[in-house]
């Protein structure tokens, strides 16, 4: 006997997904419940952690950002390999501000987002026109090579680094800053994403030529998502410089271009909130296995091969799935 | 000491056009960029040097049974995992990289890193020519360069296979109707592609050390390579491989050695904003897709 | 020339790495014409339509819409001077509703310019511009997700797309193909009622019987060559065109 999954809207879902006067708490909370959880948990999490796990929690939101800006280039056709591009010219934007011309921290950070995000885009807007694999290699290869030029050159401190760094004024202002940006960068591009701008941006990736033919020029599309993405990958980078108060060749890394891929597709591409919870998920578990060493890496290496190819929409489609909708089996003939 | 420079500057080239020429030949045929490229180079180096060492296989049988263990676990690579993801760049990109990385990491965690993992020397000798000292091996390289190159251009012009890769490259669909299993070509490609980076390796390593770092590095070198000379042309790898390998001996020898790797950034950089699609790209951008 | 012509092509070759699709192709098209473009397969109908809309860079000649030499000009550039064109091959987003669809050309340059720089509701005009086609609304044909559509509703919001850039000129590239005689016989009011409105029109079609009740005037091209032009009786009794389409020696 034959069986096939058959999958039904809750009624819940029915009931509040189209009629727009809601008739109980529940239904008002069934709504409701996935972006307050989120909300509240980042504005509850940094006071119910203890010292060390509110560090952990910091490079959480990181590399939340990092997957959120890798997620925007991918819903755009644009396969990044090197997030470490973004967040080591926005760490290395952020050293020299405060280094040697002694901006204060906020404006440190906020001009580094912008710089960073211009530079990156300049490096990257040849590729645009090309094939999404170009994109990747060069990606791939600009933070590697860029490594070894400041290594040799001693450019920026050189293999030192630039010390010394001006720290944001307290460890609640470095918490609630990361939260807040975080919670605005998800809610804001999941929302960009689902207006007709991002409409425009996926018809980019999925069939570029029926958007040429509306008259809109893709590469000045595609050059401005680049930018969204990189200001969001340097805004990770500038913010983790004035964390740690150093800058130096280490935030070209590749655990920062890894760990964001892995976080989104882990999480889930296309959505944000995949990426988000991906992270959520990698970086504390990465935390605990710290004893393991390198392994990690081996581990997120496979996770990336089997999420890809078993389980390719992620945790949090799945998690949506069933959250909507509920399943059964019905026999077929 | 020009001489000498241009010496090495060949040797070098043909280093390069080496390392990118498996990946390139992959790409070329199948659409698939090995991200996992520069791992089975050194998991082919890694191989030979455990038959050797752990299990006192002699060098030569060693070679090759590590070539074969490679291009095995190329084809395995496709059939397990690029298969089921087949034309999705993304995925294939994603899935490539992350077996590339898993490989790497797992040798750097057993703790393969250090000046004994290297593999012998084919024969122990040098020369001297144009004024300086050449080694055996490097010579070797640059024949065996030649021989690799003019083997392939045999293969792909001249045997069924070849022609087979040749027309999957050129129309899938067409080839697909004409009774070629895709499927099958795109399998012996990555699996050609890592028995071509397995031979570099061997051919390769014994003038330095075998490590995980050497991975990235020639994963590195293959994709500068093939962005410059144009993804998929096999003209294009060996100019380009000689534009970067020269390029980077002289401004090691007139300018100094931290400089090499800025001239091939810049190298980049210029032929991708005056031509993106590489020198012999055959990209035409929308033209193509029509 | 003549000075009124809206499109002008005039001399227009195009190789391809040594094959010729196009050679020395020139015609005109005045202002509310409906021109026929027709021929055997691969005669490089499809190339013409890539040349004019800019997908396809010519070898050599030069292409004039509006007086304006719009040569190697950007796809998109085009696009906006006001020609529109359909696809063959259908690509809609299957996921997503029909009407979500026309996002994507009201969201054109050419919309808001034409508007007075504002866009307006999208989903509101994408609805209305349905309904014209042929998407019922009392049916809530346009709310179905394009995949369970059938290959008529798709077809239709291909129309639709390009009715949405308010072009002055619309390529319509084999927009019969793969329908049934039904499907065909309710497209083509909607068709003769863009001609009503003023709309010029080169259609590229296989259902001749079709296209020779709208048509004014038919091009035949063969080999990327044009071998015939003319009133579409004149032009199928000429001998170069029972040749090359029917293989009969005359």
């Amino acid at each position: 006997m034959k069986k096939r999954k058959e999958r039904i809207d809750r009624g819940i879902k029915a009931r509040s997904g189209d009629i727009f006067a809601l008739s109980s708490w529940r239904e008002m909370l069934y709504l409701s419940a996935p972006r307050l959880i989120p909300i509240i948990g980042f504005m509850v999490l940094p006071l119910v952690l203890g010292d060390y796990w509110q560090k952990v929690l910091l490079s959480v939101a990181v590399f939340a950002l990092l997957a959120i800006s890798w997620d925007i280039l991918a819903q755009s056709g644009m396969i990044s390999l090197g997030q470490a591009l973004f967040f080591g010219t926005g760490a290395y934007a952020a050293g020299i501000f405060n280094y040697y011309w002694h901006w204060h921290p906020l404006i440190s950070i906020a001009a580094a987002t912008i710089a960073g995000g211009l530079l990156c885009t300049l490096f990257l807007l040849p590729v645009l026109r090309l094939r999404g694999i170009y994109f990747s290699m060069v990606t791939l290869i600009i933070p590697l090579m860029l490594v070894r030029i400041i290594e040799a050159t001693k450019i920026f401190g050189g293999t030192e680094g630039l010390t010394g760094i001006e720290a944001l004024s307290s460890k609640w202002i470095e918490l609630y800053l990361a939260m807040a940006v975080l919670t605005a960068a998800l809610f804001g591009f999941r929302r960009m994403i689902a207006s007709d701008y991002g409409l425009i941006l996926k018809a980019i990736n999925d069939n570029d030529r029926s958007v040429i033919n509306a008259g809109i020029n893709i590469y000045w599309f595609k050059t401005q998502a680049l930018f969204i993405s990189a200001c969001v990958g340097a805004f990770a980078g500038a913010f983790m410089t004035h964390v740690y108060m150093f800058a130096g060749m280490p935030v070209f890394a590749l655990d920062y271009s890894i760990l964001p891929i892995a976080a989104a597709v882990v999480g889930g591409p296309g959505t944000l909130a995949g990426a988000t919870l991906g992270a959520f998920i990698l970086v504390p578990l990465s935390e605990i296995l710290r004893g393991i060493g390198g392994l990690r890496i081996v581990l997120y290496g496979l996770f990336l091969v089997v999420f890809i190819v078993a389980l390719p929409e992620g945790i949090f489609q799945y998690v949506q799935r069933k959250y909507h909708q509920f399943e059964r089996w019905v026999e077929v003939e | 000491m020009f001489l000498g420079t241009i010496v090495y500057a060949l040797v070098n080239s043909v280093i390069l056009a080496l390392m990118a020429i498996g990946f390139n030949l992959t790409f070329g045929i199948s659409g698939v960029a090995n991200f996992a490229y520069g791992a089975l180079y050194i998991f082919s180096a890694y191989a030979s040097w455990m038959l050797m060492n752990l299990l006192h296989i002699p060098y030569l049988p060693a070679a090759v049974i590590s070539i074969l263990l490679t291009t095995l676990l190329g084809a395995l690579m496709y059939r397990f995992v690029l298969l089921r993801i087949r034309g999705q760049v993304l995925s294939e990109v994603i899935a490539t990289f992350g077996i590339g990385l898993a490989i790497l990491e797992l040798f750097r965690y057993l703790g393969f890193v250090g000046f004994e993992y290297t593999l012998p020397v084919f024969i122990d000798r040098s020369f001297f020519i144009a004024g300086t000292y050449v080694d055996m091996q490097r010579i070797i390289i640059v024949i065996a360069g030649v021989l690799i190159v003019v083997a392939l251009w045999i293969f792909t012009h001249h045997t069924a296979v070849g022609l087979a890769f040749r027309g999957i490259a050129q129309d899938e669909r067409t080839a697909l109707s004409l009774g070629i299993d895709s499927d099958w070509i795109a399998t012996l490609s990555v699996s050609f592609g890592a028995g071509l980076a397995a031979l570099a390796a061997t051919i390769i390593i014994p003038l330095g050390s075998i490590s995980p770092g050497e991975g990235y590095d020639v994963l590195i070198k293959a994709l500068a390579v093939c962005i410059i000379g144009g993804l998929g042309s096999t003209g294009g790898v060996i100019v380009a491989s000689f534009i970067i390998g020269f390029a980077e001996r002289f401004t090691d020898s007139y300018i100094g050695s931290h400089w090499t790797m800025i001239v091939s950034l810049a190298a980049i950089l210029i032929v991708l904003i005056v031509k993106p699609s590489g020198l012999f790209g055959k990209q035409k951008e929308l033209e193509e897709r029509i | 020339m003549a000075p009124s012509a809206l499109l002008q092509v005039t001399g227009v070759y195009k190789n391809f790495g040594g094959v010729q699709a196009v050679s020395d192709l020139s015609f005109e098209l005045s202002p509310g014409e409906l021109l026929g473009l027709i021929g055997p397969n691969g005669c490089g109908k499809t190339t013409t339509v890539n040349l004019i809309t800019g997908f396809v860079k010519p070898s050599q000649g030069k292409i004039f819409f509006q007086g304006r030499n719009i040569t190697g000009m950007a796809p998109h550039k085009i696009v906006r001077l006001g020609i529109a064109r359909t696809f063959q091959m259908v690509k809609p987003f299957y996921q997503l509703p029909a009407y979500k669809n026309m996002i994507i050309p009201l969201y054109s340059p050419r919309v808001k310019q034409l508007a007075g720089g504002k866009y307006g509701d999208r989903d509101a005009v994408a609805l209305d511009l349905l309904e014209e086609v042929g998407f019922e609304r009392d049916a809530y044909v346009a709310y179905k997700n394009a995949s369970v559509l059938p290959q008529g509703y798709l077809k239709r919001l291909e129309l639709a797309k390009a009715i949405a850039l308010q072009p002055d000129l619309m390529i319509l590239d084999e927009l019969f193909s793969g329908l049934s005689l039904a499907e065909v016989a309710s497209i083509l009011p909607i068709i003769e009622k863009l001609r009503q409105e003023g709309k010029t029109i080169i259609m590229i079609e296989h259902r001749l019987k079709e296209l020779f009740r709208i048509a004014d005037r038919v091009v035949v091209l063969n080999f990327g060559e044009k071998i015939a032009e003319g009133p579409s009786n004149v032009v199928m009794e000429s001998d170069a065109v029972k040749k090359a389409y029917l293989g009969v020696e005359a």
